[in-house]
């Protein structure tokens, strides 16, 4: 095992806490999401794909600065929220909220590749045998791209969990409550020479993220066997 | 009983057909571009037409204010490719929109696939899988089943071994509309034929009257017509059946007393004499009445014989026609090549 000192633990099982969240959270919507861009046409589609990508190209910190602004006390979901106590700022929820939109578009992406693989004649088949499109997407779409949509999810977790640039512009780094495994990491390299714990959640890091490419990858071409044949 | 009108519109191929389908097998035939597709989707809910009424068994699918989505028509469609689920097995695929309670042991039995129930789609040869397609629309309970060209993708062998298969889907009892651009196909299953060109109903009645019209005959092409005889063996001797059809007897290759045979015909393959043939090796000599002639393009005519309560159809060159002086009301003898006799059996007696 590798040796760490306690605020690196807390770290990793924070960064787990998130990572876990924030994808089981966004997952719904991006099932919804990847079926509305592979099945539907619908105006302003291209418009939606893009915004879904935005997180992919923009600058960490600028989401991460849009965030703060829309969850800030004078902001228009903070000002909903804050009186509730509900507001994410500066607590882990909000490293789960900054966590899944950057997620989101990576599992997006994988999951539409998955659905645009199933053949639509096979699900106007089962509609012919008397499923409604809800029993059909269950039942045909869903267990046909069930492998591209792990991919997408296996994707989307690494890069919740490797997140750093959105997540300490809206939730700073304190530990205990929002200093995730790579906000830990900045903050131990700020140590000169490094603080004990950084080679072992460095090491972490590159596990995990290494892990799920290689699962992901493994997983996606799934898809086409399940897709293929007769 | 299934009532139909519809008009669709789709570039420059404009669908306008009205056809009605009661109990047992209603042909669609048509080359293909004729809408015959299109007009089985419409049915279906998987086409809109533009405009129309379509009734199944007094239940409104679709006319101005009603469209019913596909999965609430209780319409079973079988597709040119099998469509099967590739993550399901057989057992799974057949019992994929069966009702609670069902089960796929006798459907699986009729179709001569029980023996398939744990292999993947992916493990079946042709044949199979489309029997298998068809299992799986008959177990969905359907109050139509819409075959639309089941046998199109498979080679000539694999059809003729599926056609008895059909044959007894037929007798299941399930009114069929069955779509198809091949005469033997609809020859041997059919009850009613709709004759489908450039998206209109040309002919529609029942099977033997519409194949032994000339008319229609023409339509379909001169190589693909043929009249069709229905009758019962009464006799079998040197492995040749006689068979009591409303045209007289024939002889044909096989059979047992007391079958009820369906026997086509190809107007190509009878031989048409004024005066009664001697010394010929053909077996089937049919006295005949000429009722009509209907000049076709090219060197061709095609002859409508009534024999006995039968109807015949002949092609003959014209130049023949002329030099016999053949014309409605001459009494003639009609010589059948037995190599021109397709029987197909069709249960039942």
């Amino acid at each position: 095992m590798i040796d760490l000192p306690p605020e690196a633990w807390e770290a990793l099982a924070l960064s787990l806490r998130v990572s876990v969240v924030a994808t089981v959270l966004s997952l719904p919507l991006a099932l919804w999401v990847a079926h509305l861009l592979a099945r539907r046409q619908f105006r302003g589609k291209g418009l939606v794909d893009a915004a879904i990508h935005l997180p992919l190209v923009l600058p960490p910190v600028v989401t991460g600065y849009a965030l703060l602004l829309l969850f800030s006390r004078a902001g228009p979901l903070g000002a909903v929220l804050e009186p509730l106590g509900l507001s994410p700022a500066f607590r882990w929820t909000g490293a789960a909220i900054a966590a899944a939109i950057m997620a989101f578009p990576l599992m997006v992406r994988a999951i539409r590749l998955a659905i645009e693989a199933v053949d639509p004649k096979l699900e106007e088949a089962a509609a012919t045998l008397g499923l409604s499109p809800a029993r059909v997407w269950w039942r045909v779409t869903l267990p046909m791209a069930l492998p591209g949509v792990l991919a997408g999810v296996t994707l989307g977790f690494a890069k919740a969990f490797g997140e750093f640039g959105a997540t300490i512009t809206f939730v700073a780094s304190i530990p205990g409550e929002t200093r995730t495994l790579p906000a830990a990491i900045y903050a131990f390299l700020q140590v000169p020479g490094g603080a004990p714990g950084l080679r072992g959640l460095v090491l972490i890091a590159v596990a995990v993220a290494v892990g799920a490419v290689l699962l992901s990858n493994w997983l996606a071409p799934r898809v086409a066997a399940r897709v293929g044949g007769r | 009983m299934l009532e139909v009108s519809v008009q669709r519109r789709a570039g420059d191929f404009t669908l306008d057909v009205a056809l009605e389908a009661s109990s047992g097998v209603t042909a669609v035939f048509g080359p293909s571009g004729a809408g015959k597709t299109t007009l089985a989707r419409c049915v279906a809910g998987l086409a809109r037409p533009d405009a129309g009424r379509i009734v199944l068994n007094g239940r409104v699918l679709f006319d101005g204010t009603t469209d019913l989505a596909p999965h609430r028509r209780g319409i079973g469609y079988v597709f040119q490719e099998a469509r099967l689920f590739p993550h399901l097995d057989v057992r799974g695929n057949l019992m994929f929109g069966a009702p609670r309670g069902e089960e796929a042991g006798p459907v699986a039995e009729m179709l001569g696939i029980a023996d398939l129930m744990d292999r993947r789609p992916a493990g079946l040869s042709g044949g199979e899988a489309a029997r298998v397609a068809i299992g799986r629309a008959l177990l969905r309970q359907p109050e139509l089943l819409i075959l639309d060209e089941p046998l199109a993708a498979l080679d000539a062998r694999r059809r003729a071994a599926i056609l008895p298969w059909l044959g007894r889907v037929r007798e299941a009892g399930v009114p069929i509309l069955y779509i198809s651009h091949a005469i033997e196909e609809v020859a041997r299953l059919a009850d009613t034929l709709v004759l489908l060109r450039d998206g209109a109903v040309v002919r529609a009645g029942p099977l033997a009257e519409v194949l032994s019209d000339p008319v229609a005959a023409a339509l379909m092409g001169p190589s693909q017509a043929g009249a069709v005889l229905e009758g019962v063996v009464t006799a079998v001797a040197d492995g040749l059946a006689a068979v009591e059809t409303p045209a007289g007897v024939l002889h044909v290759p096989g059979g047992e007393v007391g079958q009820r045979l369906r026997i086509r015909i190809r107007a190509e393959d009878i031989i048409v004499a004024t005066a009664r043939p001697e010394g010929v090796s053909a077996l089937n000599v049919l006295p005949a009445v000429v009722e009509a002639v209907q000049p076709g393009q090219g060197p061709g005519v095609m002859l409508r014989l009534r024999a006995g309560e039968g109807a015949l159809l002949a092609r003959i060159t014209r130049r023949s026609a002329e030099r016999l002086s053949l014309a409605p009301g001459v009494a003639v003898w009609a010589i059948v090549k037995t190599s021109g006799v397709a029987r197909a059996d069709v249960g039942g007696g």
